[in-house]
């Protein structure tokens, strides 16, 4: 029963992270593809960051941010919200360590998007937004999707900055990596290799309804 | 009547242009590099000149010293790009209606008739013919209630049977419906067949200007 909990917590925190992603991701993939500002390369190297450091490393630093004492967390904590050590950290570290990998796919997505058409929707009287909203994002859509498969993945998997900042606390913060390393660690391997089952089954899932439903979208175009 | 008078610069090549279009549908008319595209960009508002005016009717679209520049969608002027560019991910009825404006008179079954493209509102446009192709183009184009219509070489990428039975579409946009269009060719036989006024561009300046007798006439 307890695998059970630990899967449906899982699934249900790294799509809260995926869906945490979709706005800022969307936005920064958008800016970075399409704008030519001062520090663009600052802003892609700080959205790319978490791609490259130690997991352990950038739990670490959310574990400072957050942690009652630090900056965001204090302020947080004086309305009475908790973050390190529960639900919202699991969110949080998935978040963090997925949204690279989103705004890279949904990037290159804006970017194959033919300019042409945006174009001529605005000489057709479309100001900008609308024509983000019914150009842009539709033709971006397949890229869109490819991105939310990889992050709620990455968030699936993540391990490192969950450890940090979340821990392993049964039935509070207990994901399936968490959860398969503490089992193996303390000599639970029934337990550890029904959990790594239920992950490749999850995995394989969310590959193949990505795949589908991109084959889909590009038969409608 | 719209009065251009603007140079662009873009890396070595200088576009100087000093006109009026007087006439119902006036050819852009020159060689491959002259500028032509550039000039209905620039009218567009999809590329700034670096001095000088556009005025389309008593608006001023463009004009370097009040610093007005309005972006494209303020500027009512429908452009059919010379790859046509449908939306891929609409069908026919949703590109046509795209830019279709609140308060708009005309009717898509009005346009569609004068195109005779009612039968295709409901297929994806990658069902199209080329010529199908470039109707539904200016039928989207006309839907936005422009004040000024140009074509890019709307005929380019066609056979000759089909450019013959194009050319009668575009006599009638010009007959009932009174927009003025700039019309981009370098075809002499569409130019004399349609238009009333002819503008010569080489090279990104203007060589000859009139009516299309005198201005090819050498």
């Amino acid at each position: 029963m307890d695998l059970w909990r630990i899967t449906i917590f899982t699934v249900l925190t790294a799509a809260a992270a995926t869906a945490l992603m979709a706005g800022p991701g969307v936005l920064l993939a958008w800016v970075l593809a399409r704008r030519r500002f001062r520090g663009r390369l600052l802003l892609e190297t700080v959205v790319s960051l978490p791609l490259v450091m130690p997991p352990v490393a950038t739990g670490l630093i959310l574990l400072l941010l957050f942690s009652p004492r630090g900056p965001i967390g204090s302020a947080l904590a004086s309305v009475g919200i908790d973050v390190v050590f529960t639900w919202r950290a699991v969110v949080l570290a998935m978040t963090v360590m997925g949204l690279p990998l989103f705004v890279r796919s949904v990037r290159a997505g804006f970017e194959q998007v033919d300019r042409r058409y945006e174009a001529v929707a605005s000489t057709l009287g479309a100001p900008p937004f609308r024509v983000f909203l019914t150009i842009t994002l539709p033709l971006a859509f397949p890229a869109i999707l490819a991105g939310a498969v990889l992050g709620f993945a990455r968030a699936l998997g993540e391990f490192g900055a969950t450890i940090m900042i979340a821990g392993s606390i049964p039935g509070a913060t207990r994901t399936l990596s968490v959860a398969i390393y503490t089992f193996t660690d303390t000599g639970r391997d029934r337990e550890a290799a029904l959990l790594l089952g239920i992950s490749a089954a999850i995995a394989f899932g969310a590959l193949w309804m990505s795949n589908y439903m991109s084959a889909r979208a590009g038969l409608r175009t | 009547m719209i009065h251009l008078e603007f140079r662009l610069e873009q890396g070595g090549f200088v576009l100087d242009v000093d006109e009026r279009l007087t006439g119902r549908i006036t050819a852009l008319f020159g060689p491959s590099g002259a500028g032509k595209t550039t000039v209905l960009d620039a009218i567009a508002g999809l590329r700034k000149p670096s001095a000088g005016q556009i005025l389309i009717g008593s608006r001023v679209v463009h004009s370097h010293v009040l610093r007005i520049s309005l972006p494209p969608h303020m500027r009512h002027v429908g452009y059919v790009t010379q790859d046509v560019a449908l939306f891929p991910h609409m069908d026919v009825r949703r590109n046509i209606e795209y830019g279709r404006r609140r308060g708009q008179k005309l009717e898509l079954a009005t346009v569609a008739e004068m195109l005779e493209i009612g039968d295709l509102v409901d297929r994806g446009v990658s069902m199209l013919s080329g010529g199908e192709r470039q109707r539904v183009a200016l039928a989207r184009a006309l839907m936005s209630a422009p004040e000024l219509l140009l074509l890019d070489e709307p005929l380019a990428a066609v056979d000759v049977e089909l450019r013959r039975r194009i050319l009668p579409y575009l006599e009638r946009v010009r007959d009932s419906l009174g927009v003025p269009i700039l019309y981009v060719t370098h075809d002499r036989d569409e130019l004399q067949r349609l238009a009333d006024q002819v503008i010569v561009l080489d090279r990104g300046a203007v060589v000859r200007s009139g009516a299309p007798g005198d201005a090819l006439g050498s």
